[in-house]
């Protein structure tokens, strides 16, 4: 079950329209490494986790992504509001506006679709659980990118804070990871 | 409606329809503590028997609840399914969303 809360986990605010730079933040929505990938990600990884401490850490990252992925939403929609369709054109978004007109689209920098392949479950739980910490390494690398394509400073705080998160949550599945080998080590038989 | 619609020029533009300043800023608040709750909930998943992160996150829960009942008795739920209730209209369909 899961209950949703009406705010956001960090305010967003923007200087102004932007498409450019809307066009660029959307993969962080529905991109390879966006907050889409990482939320179900977690959130289907857990059922086969073989330890409680692997099925919390994956339950509560994966709903703080749902949180992310409603801000990166919330990023593109304000920098595309009352954007005109020329607009959106000039900023190579006339395909998004064709197929969506302002509505939001998982998809990436690009405007290639979300596929569900972005996403590993092995049932492995190592195997998993360092896919995860690759995952948030390339959501850093990916939101660095975009800090240095940021001009807008409302929107950089904003990308900084998402970055940082993604540091912590590659911290907390080290941790894990090292927890679910020393208990598997703990379970062989020879 | 938009605080600085009328000035497209203002430094900052906020699109969200806040009733007030007022409200944005208890909502900032919460928004504050409760990051510090997410953080130290992550801490403790994978350090269960930290009694310092423990005391640490069990003294924000009732400050996070204060600030929430204040919240919601003046601007409506911030919860649904239950968790909060609406005072005279159902307040839970009214702006803001994020």
């Amino acid at each position: 079950m899961w209950i949703y809360q009406k705010n956001l986990e960090y305010p967003v605010k923007v200087c102004g329209p932007n498409p450019k730079l809307a066009k660029v933040i959307i993969t962080q929505y529905g991109g390879p490494d966006g907050e889409l990938s990482a939320s179900l990600r977690y959130l289907n990884q857990r059922y086969s986790m073989p330890t409680d401490k692997a099925r919390g850490l994956l339950t509560d990252i994966g709903t703080e992504e749902m949180g992310h992925m409603e801000i990166v939403a919330t990023i593109f929609y304000k920098l595309t509001r009352g954007v005109s369709p020329q607009q959106m054109e000039a900023a190579g978004l006339g395909g998004h506006y064709a197929q969506h007109n302002h509505a939001l689209f998982w998809n990436d920098a690009n405007g290639v679709p979300w596929v569900a392949s972005y996403v590993a479950a092995t049932g492995d739980p190592i195997t998993d659980l360092t896919e995860d910490m690759d995952a948030e390494q390339k959501a850093r690398a990916t939101y660095e990118h975009l800090i240095q394509l940021s001009d807008d400073p409302l929107i950089t705080d904003v990308l900084r804070f998402l970055r940082e998160r993604e540091i912590v949550h590659f911290q907390r599945f080290g941790e894990t990871l090292n927890d679910v080998q020393g208990f598997m080590n703990s379970k062989k038989f020879f | 409606m938009d605080k600085n619609q009328e000035n497209p020029q203002a430094q900052k533009v906020t699109t969200t329809a806040y009733n007030n300043n007022n409200q944005e800023d208890m909502l900032l608040e919460i928004q504050q503590l409760q990051f510090t709750a997410i953080e130290l909930n992550l801490y403790l998943d994978t350090h269960p028997d930290d009694q310092q992160a423990l005391m640490s996150y069990n003294s924000i829960v009732p400050q996070l609840k204060q600030r929430i009942a204040s919240y919601e008795q003046l601007y409506g739920p911030l919860f649904h399914f239950g968790l909060s209730t609406s005072q005279l209209s159902w307040q839970w369909i009214n702006s803001p969303w994020p």
